[in-house]
């Protein structure tokens, strides 16, 4: 029974990668600031699989709670086997890129308490030379678009962080995981209008769950993201800059 | 919000609400009493007509309402939220044992609607309707409450709310018996029967050694031919009776576009084709429940084969006693009129009595017709079908209606003054100020049925 701890664990895609692990009977530390929503979540998977699940609630913006988080994960399973920071929110650009404040506000949620979490994880698993730490970045980490830059500058953050990060810990047994989710059909994008680039969360979340037992580096989701990420970082800054993206 | 996702399954009436509000969770309910508009709950949209629709009103939509809540083995008692599919159900409990212990012809249905329309399936002979099944749920009002209905508690709410359309508030999870099941397989026999009165011999004999029957008819057939079809009976196949099949690789396909692919002539072709592709007199066959139970399952999105205008389905029961002669007038008046039913459906109930307040099924023979949607002349058409329903003392259903009229819904559901009681202040759909509108008093003690 392997000890996986979950951050951000009722956003719709890590619902369903937390699904697959308990299918397989690993024991489940879910971790989000909405207890009724931890609990709801619990239920779902205790009526479905026989494993173990705990519940822990706690806001991101919490810094000086990250090491008890783990502590407390730690000793309630016994151990910890794996980390996936899957929390986030999809700032409105318009409005947040008046506000210092709101670019604040939107870093620390989707950078700073990200690169915490994954820093405390990183040195537990150092300790113990095995491990795997998975986290949600995004496809808009690749590059900066005037639609979306501030989350996009976040989740890039991330995705440069942990690329150091991964490299640190290359030859100490430890995997880090760098997911980045195209645009996914969930309640954090309800508003936008849809259109065939779209996932499903379920595919999105049994990504995740295979890129983890893989130990995968870097995992664009759906696959073809890869692709066009590509073409979009080899398009050269002087006309990239008058597109409209 | 995409209004196209809002439409009712036959796409007639095309009713717009004025806005739509999405429920994620079931402990964050909005206050039902603060919309602007009359409400209305709203998940797959598999209703035809317009029960499901609120024009100019609030539609909540629970299909996001999707988690199991608990199961215990022991008992067959499954606990889930409201917008939680059939299909979900059946996907993860049919390898582990268990069945619905009613299913109507689709499973892309939410267990509130199939508590809200209470519906019923191939096995009504023997038990009965969904409700039937039902032990509790909770019921949210307007009034803030949050109310678990069952037959020991709020039990008045519980009648009413099973077959109750949605009005008497918002379901945010119901708790049901699944049946325990030997495979994903059904044991199916099809046998070709040549007019409605073999139907009704077949029925007799089949109704004793099967748990689940259903007949397609060929409506185009007439003369001594009128009612032809083909019956279907199965049983849940034991592997220990059975060499099963592999399961199958379900590869959903979706009609791609709107088509008015369906018109008298495909029709009278498909009929005359799927009447004579069985050879012989009877079939046996071993089949996974997909094909046995959602046959048009397969093709999602299969009532855009109607076109834009849409369609209706025309669904009634009319109780024993003079059954033969309404089928075959209703048949008579279908394959005269030219107007012509892809897939028609007969069915007898059994007596089984849900505790719903507002159901459709009661003991009796169940027939379902559908018609594409070509205007005054199709509305027309079924006005004359309304008058020998009503002459046998039969109703229709309306979870597929999208047009009796008011008059006939009220005479057809005399309990609708009581059950007027339990609608919940701030709700209301299309359906029932259709139904509604018109204050008909109808002396039942005058009707002669």
């Amino acid at each position: 029974m392997k000890k996986i701890m979950i951050f951000g664990a009722v956003s719709a895609i890590a619902q369903e990668t937390a699904k697959l692990f308990a299918r397989d009977g690993e024991h489940l530390f879910l971790v989000d600031m909405n207890l009724g929503r931890l609990e709801a979540l619990r239920d779902d998977i205790l009526a479905r699989f026989k494993t173990k699940i705990d519940i822990y609630e706690m806001n991101a913006l919490d810094f000086d709670k990250h090491q008890e988080l783990f502590d407390k994960a730690v000793q309630t399973m016994g151990g910890l086997d794996a980390v996936l920071i899957a929390h986030g929110t999809l700032p409105d650009q318009t409005k947040t890129q008046e506000s210092p404040e709101l670019i604040i506000r939107e870093f620390n949620i989707n950078c700073v308490s990200v690169i915490s979490l994954a820093s405390i994880a990183a040195n537990y698993f150092v300790k113990k030379k095995e491990g795997c730490i998975a986290v949600i970045s995004s496809v808009a980490g690749d590059r900066g678009r005037q639609s979306n830059y501030i989350y996009g500058a976040a989740k890039g953050g991330v995705t440069t962080f942990l690329q150091g990060l991964r490299n640190r810990l290359a030859h100490s047994g430890v995997s880090v995981v760098t997911i980045k989710p195209g645009m996914v059909d969930t309640p954090m994008t309800a508003h936008l209008p849809k259109n065939p680039l779209f996932a499903k969360p379920g595919d999105i979340g049994k990504g995740i769950y295979k890129a983890m037992l893989s130990g995968k580096a870097v995992a664009y989701l759906p696959g073809y993201w890869r692709l066009i990420m590509t073409i979009i970082k080899m398009i050269p800054e002087g006309i990239f800059k008058k597109m409209k993206l | 919000m995409i209004i196209g996702d809002y439409e009712s399954w036959g796409r007639f009436p095309k009713y717009k609400p004025f806005d739509v509000f999405s429920v994620y969770w079931r402990n964050e309910i909005p206050d039902l009493s603060k919309f602007p508009k009359k409400i209305l709950p709203f998940a797959w949209g598999k209703s035809y007509g317009d029960t499901c629709l609120n024009e100019d009103g609030i539609l909540i939509d629970t299909k996001n309402l999707s988690k199991f809540i608990s199961f215990d083995e022991e008992t067959g008692l499954l606990r889930c939220e409201a917008g939680v599919t059939l299909a979900s159900i059946l996907d993860f409990f049919v390898p582990r044992g268990w069945f619905l212990s009613v299913t109507p012809g689709t499973k892309f249905i939410s267990v509130a609607g199939a508590v809200a329309n209470d519906v019923h399936g191939k096995n009504h002979h023997n038990s009965g309707t969904f409700g039937c099944h039902v032990t509790k749920f909770e019921l949210v009002r307007s009034s803030g409450e949050r109310l678990i209905c069952s037959s020991e508690e709020n039990t008045e709410l519980f009648k009413a709310t099973i077959g109750g359309l949605g009005l008497t508030g918002l379901i945010t999870w119901v708790e049901f018996k699944l049946k325990s099941c030997p495979s994903a397989f059904f044991a199916m026999e099809s046998e070709k029967f040549y007019n409605v009165d073999e139907f009704f011999e077949i029925n007799t004999k089949s109704e004793k050694k099967f748990d689940y029957t259903v007949s397609w008819v060929d409506c185009t057939s007439s003369g001594s031919r009128l009612g032809r079809g083909i019956y279907n009976r199965g049983n849940h196949a034991h592997p220990d009776d059975y060499e099963l099949p592999k399961l199958p690789k379900q590869k959903l396909k979706s009609f791609p576009f709107d088509a008015a692919f369906i018109n008298s002539a495909t029709v009278n072709l498909f009929n005359m084709l799927y009447f004579n592709k069985q050879i012989n007199r009877i079939e046996k066959n071993i089949i996974h429940y997909d094909p046995f139970f959602y046959p048009l399952d397969a093709v999602l999105h299969w009532n855009k084969a109607y076109g834009k205008n849409g369609f209706l389905q025309y669904q009634f029961v009319v109780p024993y006693g003079n059954e033969k002669e309404s089928v075959k007038e209703i048949l008579k008046q279908v394959s005269g009129s030219g107007m012509s039913s892809f897939l028609t459906v007969l069915k007898t109930f059994g007596d089984m009595k849900s505790p719903g307040m507002l159901s459709f099924p009661r003991p009796g023979v169940t027939m379902a017709i559908d018609f594409r949607m070509g205007g005054e002349k199709t509305l027309k058409f079924l006005e004359r079908l309304d008058s020998i329903v009503r002459e046998s003392g039969g109703v229709l259903y309306p979870a597929k209606d999208a047009r009796m009229s008011a008059e006939d819904f009220q005479r057809f559901y005399p309990q609708w003054t009581e059950f007027e009681n339990y609608i919940d202040p701030a709700f209301s759909s299309s359906f029932w100020r259709r139904v509604t509108k018109n204050e008909l008093t109808v002396n039942n003690s005058q009707l002669t049925f």
